[in-house]
């Protein structure tokens, strides 16, 4: 008996967001669940529930065109997306070596370190090491979404970043965006995608 | 062309019951089972009935009593759950069923949200009832119309066992159509089969031993279990539930040759296993949980006299622990053909030396710990705080199953066994002997859930201790689904407001408060008197969750901090808010955005440096 393990023959593009309950990575990867089957993509996607959610650390994973099961593999993610900067470092065992980074650089302080238990890591430290194993995109996604009209609109920032790299036309998550999203802010939140989308496209070289 | 949506399992899961042609629904709240009810009670038009029961145990009997009126009926819980609904269900596999009836319980491998990780196919086989084990969302969905068909057929009732990543997975999902026609109701008078006397258990056990062979025939015939054997490898794996969809995966990366026995329904399916023994000299069993299927190809490898080796969580090859994936496949696999492990990157990158330093760095990042927390302005962290103000680091706390477990944080959660078992595990400790004082925490769904027997044999077996009822108006955890004591039902009808007061002074708890815990004096007053009270004392801290709260439109002005009247003594920090921030520069605390304005921490303030409304 022996084994001869080809190459590696993925079809789907993997996708892992991470960041803190609450902060709506299970909206993001809403978008682009409904956005994968509107453009006719299997999709699998895991999401975290239960005690494990308040306020503690979550990840989701998303793939998009495989028929298999909704984990990512170890090393197996093609892009991070990360909604918190310490939560892109807890997750990295996911990402494949070389793989893509989107960070929104604003930290939502733990309890661990405001009770004095634990230092947050410097964000600049975090991304510089990243950096160097990693395609890293940093910037301040809350500041966009302020820019558009709102902070909450950070998570659809980021959704708009990820497009550049997801296997879905962008006309179609932005319209995911526009049915997920309530009623009234739909305005805010178009803006805040294509903030990020336009972020991200403009400049390759963010830190 | 049909249909495809995106839905999370649990709500395919709803769908599949609909398409199924289910008629009564019943269930208790407990991750991950709990969308099923809430995505059935949410639906606008209904022609069937669903509930939340009080527990699990009451839920079964209410599924039971419909599928012996005919109907199709299912019941939804957690893992354990099914220890609370044991009895019920021990028994139903004597009687059967008339309707198909469909057990759903949920397993949760690692226990994300759990207290164990048993595994439900051994209860399955234990009351020797069919189980169903479905590998994606898409096929749970599908299994449930067979479910109940299947059900109604053999006349006994099944279990469906879906695991997280089925329960919270989400997926692209093919609808089928829901059915026109129900069953009519008509209940049939049939002491054989619905009075257990020990006569007719003597006849019924010997009724269902002999259906096995027949339901096992059925179920190797079923789409859910299937063989392939691949022509020029000795090599086969054995994959159940949703390890199956990891093996196939981690098979197909490395196209590797496998014969492949995929497992989706129990009793095994003996002949299926035989069939591939036959045709390979090693195997390696991929299954969640329990080595379940694993023991019983051992036995069937004996019976036949097959030398084939057998490699699974019995050998250490899987491990038994946690949760199964891609990667821990790919791991077996290495230790099946005894391969060093490797890793397909780092050295297949120019420059393995740069990343490896590169690695090294970020190993050496400290993250903080991230654990999950009570919510900024919960009522349970502020009960928690008097609590132990009043009874102070000598007293115990035994605690129950609830968001408020995570009071283990504030240090008033000493022990937590099972729903209800905290009063329980108090009067025990009383009754042994402790002399420090025993303040016990429990919330009021799970109060209603198995408390009130426990508060019960509290009073009438004369124990001293002081049971704190958390009482926030919902049952918060699972996802926010109302209780006997909210005047709601599952689809938000307007019922009975059972009052947990009246509740107690019935059973005849002669030192009672009911208290808002957002009162820290007026709280710790009520802590006083029953802490000196010699018996069974019941403080109720009544305090709606704040996100029900907040849901319901309840809007509270956030606080803030002024700084200069800030003396940095982080009296305020100390009380563990997420809204409460100590800035180590200035020495000053102060108040994020996470503030839902409770007010508690300007009531714990020495100096009156806290008010309400921003800064």
């Amino acid at each position: 008996m022996s084994v001869n393990p080809a190459q590696s023959q993925k079809q789907s593009f993997d996708l892992l967001i991470t960041g803190v309950g609450g902060q709506g990575a299970i909206l993001a990867s809403d978008i682009i669940g409904k956005a994968a089957v509107a453009a006719k993509l299997p999709v699998r996607a895991a999401e975290t529930h239960g005690m494990a959610q308040r306020g503690g650390s979550v990840e989701n994973h998303i793939r998009v065109g495989t028929e298999f099961g909704s984990m990512i593999p170890k090393k197996g993610a093609d892009l991070l997306l990360a909604l918190e900067p310490m939560e892109a470092v807890r997750y990295l065992g996911y990402l494949k070596d070389g793989g893509v980074i989107i960070i929104n650089t604003e930290p939502v302080v733990p309890v661990s370190v405001t009770s004095g238990l634990a230092k947050y890591p410097e964000v600049s430290k975090i991304l510089k090491t990243l950096a160097r194993k990693y395609d890293v995109k940093a910037f301040n996604a809350e500041e966009l979404a302020l820019e558009a009209g709102n902070r909450l609109a950070m998570n659809v920032v980021l959704v708009g970043a990820v497009s550049n790299y997801l296997p879905i036309p962008s006309d179609i998550l932005l319209e995911c965006v526009k049915k997920l999203v309530p009623p009234k802010t739909v305005k805010v939140n178009v803006k805040a995608f294509e903030l990020g989308r336009a972020k991200v496209k403009e400049n390759s070289e963010l830190s | 062309m049909k249909t495809r949506e995106y839905m999370l399992g649990n709500v395919a899961i709803a769908r599949g019951l609909l398409e199924g042609g289910v008629q009564v629904v019943s269930g208790y709240p407990g991750t991950p089972s709990s969308e099923i009810v809430d995505t059935l009670a949410a639906r606008k038009e209904r022609d069937y009935h669903v509930e939340w029961s009080v527990n699990e145990k009451v839920a079964m009997e209410v599924a039971v009593g419909a599928a012996w009126a005919g109907v199709r009926s299912a019941v939804t819980m957690k893992h354990v759950g099914l220890n609370v609904a044991a009895d019920p269900f021990m028994t139903l596999s004597y009687s059967g069923v008339k309707g198909g009836m469909v057990i759903i319980v949920a397993d949760d491998p690692s226990c994300h949200s759990s207290q164990n990780e048993q595994d439900t196919r051994r209860y399955a086989q234990f009351a020797l009832v069919p189980c169903f084990d479905p590998s994606t969302p898409q096929e749970a969905k599908d299994m449930l119309p067979y479910a109940f068909e299947f059900s109604e057929k053999f006349e006994t009732a099944v279990i469906f066992r879906p695991t997280t990543r089925i329960s919270h997975g989400k997926s692209d999902i093919e609808l089928g159509n829901l059915p026109v026609e129900k069953k009519p109701t008509s209940f049939e008078k049939l002491p054989d089969r619905w009075v257990m006397l020990p006569k007719n258990a003597r006849k019924n056990h010997s009724r269902i031993l002999a259906a096995q062979p027949g339901i096992e025939e059925a179920l190797a015939k079923a789409p859910w279990n299937s063989l392939e054997i691949k022509e020029g490898s000795n090599f086969g794996v054995i994959g159940a539930g949703i390890a199956s969809v990891y093996a196939k995966e981690a098979l197909e990366e490395l196209g590797l040759k496998s014969s492949f026995l995929k497992i989706g329904a129990y009793p095994l399916p003996k002949k299926l296993v035989y069939k591939l023994l036959e045709n390979v000299e090693a195997v390696l069993v991929f299954e969640e949980l329990e080595p379940f299927v694993e023991e019983q190809v051992k036995i069937i490898a004996q019976e036949k006299g097959l030398p084939v080796k057998i490699f699974g969580k019995m050998d250490g090859t899987v491990l038994r622990e946690g949760e199964l994936n891609v990667s821990s496949f790919l791991k077996a696999l290495g230790k099946v053909f005894d391969l060093p492990e490797t890793s397909k990157s780092g050295a297949e990158l120019e420059g393995a030396e740069e990343a490896a330093a590169a690695e090294a760095e970020i190993q050496q990042l400290e993250l903080a710990p991230r654990p999950p927390a009570l919510c900024a302005g919960c009522s349970h962290r502020a009960t928690f705080y008097s609590m132990k103000k009043v009874f102070g680091k000598e007293a115990i706390y035994p605690s129950d199953i609830g968001c408020y477990t995570l009071g283990i944080q504030n240090g008033t959660v000493d022990t937590t066994l099972c729903m209800g078992g905290s009063i329980s595990v108090a009067s025990g400790l009383y009754h042994a002997g402790e002399k420090r004082p025993i303040c016990c925490s429990i919330g009021d769904s799970t109060f209603f859930h198995t408390g009130v027997n426990s508060l019960l044999n509290a009073i009438y077996n004369k124990a001293n201790i002081t049971v704190t009822i958390l009482d926030n108006r919902i049952t918060g955890m699972t996802g926010h689904q109302p209780n006997p004591g909210m005047g709601r039902t599952a689809t938000g009808e307007p019922t009975v407001e059972v009052s947990l007061a009246e509740l107690c002074k019935a059973m005849g708890v002669k030192s009672l408060s009911v208290v808002d815990p957002y009162d820290p004096p007026a709280l710790q007053e009520a802590f006083r008197a029953a802490k000196a009270f010699d018996g069974v004392s019941v403080v109720i801290a009544k305090q709606p969750c704040v996100i029900s709260a907040k849901r319901a439109g309840i809007r509270r002005a956030p606080y803030h901090i002024e700084a200069d009247k800030c003396e940095g003594c982080k009296q305020c920090v100390k009380f563990g808010c997420p809204a409460i921030e100590f800035d180590e520069e200035k020495k000053v605390a102060r108040i994020n955005s996470l503030c839902s304005g409770c007010g508690v921490c300007a009531k714990l303030c020495h100096f009156d440096a806290i008010s309400e409304g921003k800064q």
